[in-house]
């Protein structure tokens, strides 16, 4: 038996009450693990910001989720729009987010940047037209 | 584990088994095992969710009895302010105090002043600008017990500022002390609670060793006596030191209101309350300054131990409110502050409350710790195994969260099975199958004959 714990998720599209729940579970599980608050913290808010990504600008996808006693790798893929220019993406402040969606309180450009700060490893994939896909990893021992 | 206590137990007889309880706990606390509710002592907050829901009264508080005043050469009462709202209108707030006294008290003093003393330090703490946002309140104990269980990630972002009810309970003793001189242990101070959070908050800290207040009386148990006084005495002693300011506490934004901000929350609720800490650990309340959050629904007025309808309360308690602004005057903080310096005949000045050089401080001296209660393994490999089978187990779960087991939900369940606390056969679904299977096995093992009596066998063999 391999020591990693393999999770999947689908993300939902057109929900956005949903929206997080796949993050709010791998929460869950790292407190179950014991694992310390303020790594907790990170994994989750980068995670939350991918999912929320795959909601609002690519109708939703899945999430691959693998932990292990060093690290969290998070997978989020989806066959969404794809991203045209991915270093202006990147930017803090640049979104193309609706003004509806901006209502709900999403869209503020910060997401992709956020995702960067707060993962040990970040990698971004995206080809227009086929989908995105964001790896996101975590090191859980200091 | 050492034992935890905390408030909130059970009344096995009146106790049917029935799972309304557990679906409502916030940390997931309760279980039934052999038709009777059991609390798992650590993990319990003292929400009073479970007292407010349980449609037997199974779920109570552990609380002081007023006869344990006796012990004491000079008893002081210290009224929440949730108090006020519990009784009709046609009887002021001062007519409210000298009941509770007439109680077998020498003095009350009033928890609302406390909570005056404590937002103005909490202004002064939001001026310097010093502190991580959002800022938590840290008034309501089960809230401050959910974040050390469910999000220590927010343990930095709580006011680390002594509760009204400690506050009130110091300011009492050093009054008494120097007017009556009678030393701090002939003093007895009692709180008189909406709920079970403040009785485990004196009777087990988690920011200090020992609480200023010496035990604590529910307004449930002092009610109807309180009623009968009023209407019987006529003392009246001048007993009313707190302005509207302290009162607003009782209900949902009231603390918030006093702060001089715009922008905060107020929140009330336990799950409320989960709610927008998940929020902030999402990171989506930045622009957030402070945020209220109270574990009952309509705040202390809703309290698990209070008497009266939470709305019909603050309906109550808003005429308390105007009375106080009238006579008083003490809305402005600057004010208060000119008051509460007479009060104390200049013994604290109260810029100086957030330090401690003149010997009173009110900040926390030891700050909260993390409890980990859902931690499945101290080992992180084992726990990543304990995980796996958790959601293996999880997956092999009829899902209906129907609760028959006993526990909350089936992952509740799963978690159980792995920390080998229940069996998969708690489930009454997995029960059935493993039934059926026997049953087949039992029927396919029927109708297996031993040779010697298989006729059919025999009749063949004999022509
Ligand atoms: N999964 C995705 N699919 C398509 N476009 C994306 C995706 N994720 C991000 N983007 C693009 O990158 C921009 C910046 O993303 P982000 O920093 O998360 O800000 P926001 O989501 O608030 O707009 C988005 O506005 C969008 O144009
Ligand atoms: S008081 Fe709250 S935390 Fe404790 S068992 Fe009841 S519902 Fe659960
Ligand atoms: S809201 Fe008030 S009454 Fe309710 S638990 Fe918190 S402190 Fe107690
Ligand atoms: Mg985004």
């Amino acid at each position: 038996m391999d020591n990693s714990l393999k999770l999947h998720y689908e993300i939902p599209g057109d929900d956005f009450a949903l929206a997080g729940e796949a993050s709010s579970n791998v929460k869950k599980i790292l407190t179950q693990l014991g694992v310390n608050p303020a790594i907790i913290k990170r994994v989750s808010i980068a995670m939350y910001e991918a999912e929320i990504n795959a909601v609002i600008h690519a109708n939703g996808g899945t999430a691959e989720v693998e932990i292990d006693s060093n690290k969290v790798t998070i997978i989020i893929k989806d066959e969404g729009p794809g991203i045209p220019d991915i270093e202006l993406a990147m930017q803090e402040g640049y979104s193309t987010a609706s003004e509806a969606v901006r209502e709900l309180g999403f869209g503020a450009g910060m997401g992709l940047p956020n995702i960067k700060k707060y993962s040990d490893n970040f990698e971004i994939e995206s080809i227009v037209g086929k989908g995105t896909t964001v790896k996101i990893e975590v090191w859980l021992k200091p | 584990m050492e034992s935890y206590f905390h408030s909130v137990t059970l009344d096995e007889k009146k106790c049917k088994g029935c799972t309304n309880c557990i679906k409502r706990c916030p940390t997931e606390a309760i279980r039934v095992r052999k038709s009777k509710a059991r609390i798992i002592n650590e993990r319990c907050i003292d929400c009073g969710e479970c007292i407010r829901v349980c449609p037997y009264h199974a779920k109570k508080a552990i609380t002081d009895s007023l006869d344990m005043i006796k012990s004491f050469k000079y008893k002081i009462a210290l009224p929440a302010p949730a108090l006020y709202g519990q009784f009709d209108t046609k009887y002021a707030r001062n007519k409210i105090l000298n009941g509770l006294k007439s109680l077998g008290f020498d003095d009350v003093f009033e928890v609302a002043r406390g909570a005056e003393i404590v937002t103005y330090a909490t202004r002064k703490l939001i001026e310097k600008g010093d502190y991580k946002k959002p800022l938590i309140s840290s008034a309501c104990p089960a809230v401050v017990r959910l974040i050390q269980v469910r999000f220590p990630s927010l343990i930095d972002n709580l006011v680390k500022i002594e509760s009204p009810m400690e506050v009130s309970a110091i300011l009492a003793k050093r009054k008494t002390m120097k007017l009556h001189h009678v030393s701090d242990d002939e003093i007895g101070v009692f709180f008189i609670t909406p709920c079970a959070a403040k009785v485990t908050s004196i009777k087990a800290p988690y920011e200090k060793d020992k609480s200023a207040v010496d035990g604590a009386i529910s307004i449930r148990d002092v009610y109807l006596r309180l009623l009968n006084n009023m209407d019987k005495s006529n003392e009246s002693f001048e007993l009313e030191i707190s302005g509207a300011e302290g009162i607003k506490w009782a209900s949902p934004g009231g603390e918030a209101l006093g702060l001089g901000i715009d922008n905060y929350i107020a929140v009330d609720g336990i799950h409320n309350v989960i709610k927008i800490f998940e929020e902030i650990e999402k990171d989506r309340l930045k622009d957030v300054e402070f945020v209220e959050a109270l574990a009952c629904t309509g705040g202390c007025l809703g309290g698990p131990l209070t008497v009266e309808n939470a709305y019909l309360a603050k309906s109550r308690l808003k005429k308390h409110i105007k009375d106080a602004a009238k006579v008083n005057d003490v809305i402005k903080m600057d004010s208060l502050t000119i008051t509460a310096q007479k009060e104390m005949k200049n013994e604290i000045n109260m810029d100086d409350l957030l330090l401690s050089d003149n010997g009173i401080s009110f900040q926390w001296k030891e700050n909260i710790k993390h409890r980990p209660i859902m931690k499945l393994d101290e080992d992180i490999l084992k726990a990543i195994q304990k995980l796996d089978a958790l959601e293996k187990i999880n997956n092999n779960l009829p899902g209906l969260d129907c609760g028959a087991c006993g526990a909350p939900s089936c992952r509740a369940l799963a978690e159980d099975i792995v920390r080998g606390m229940a069996d998969e056969t708690d489930c009454i679904f997995k029960l059935r199958e493993r039934v059926r299977q026997l049953a087949l096995q039992m029927s396919e093992l029927e109708s297996k004959m031993p040779p010697v009596l298989d006729k059919e066998q025999a009749n063949g063999d004999g022509e």
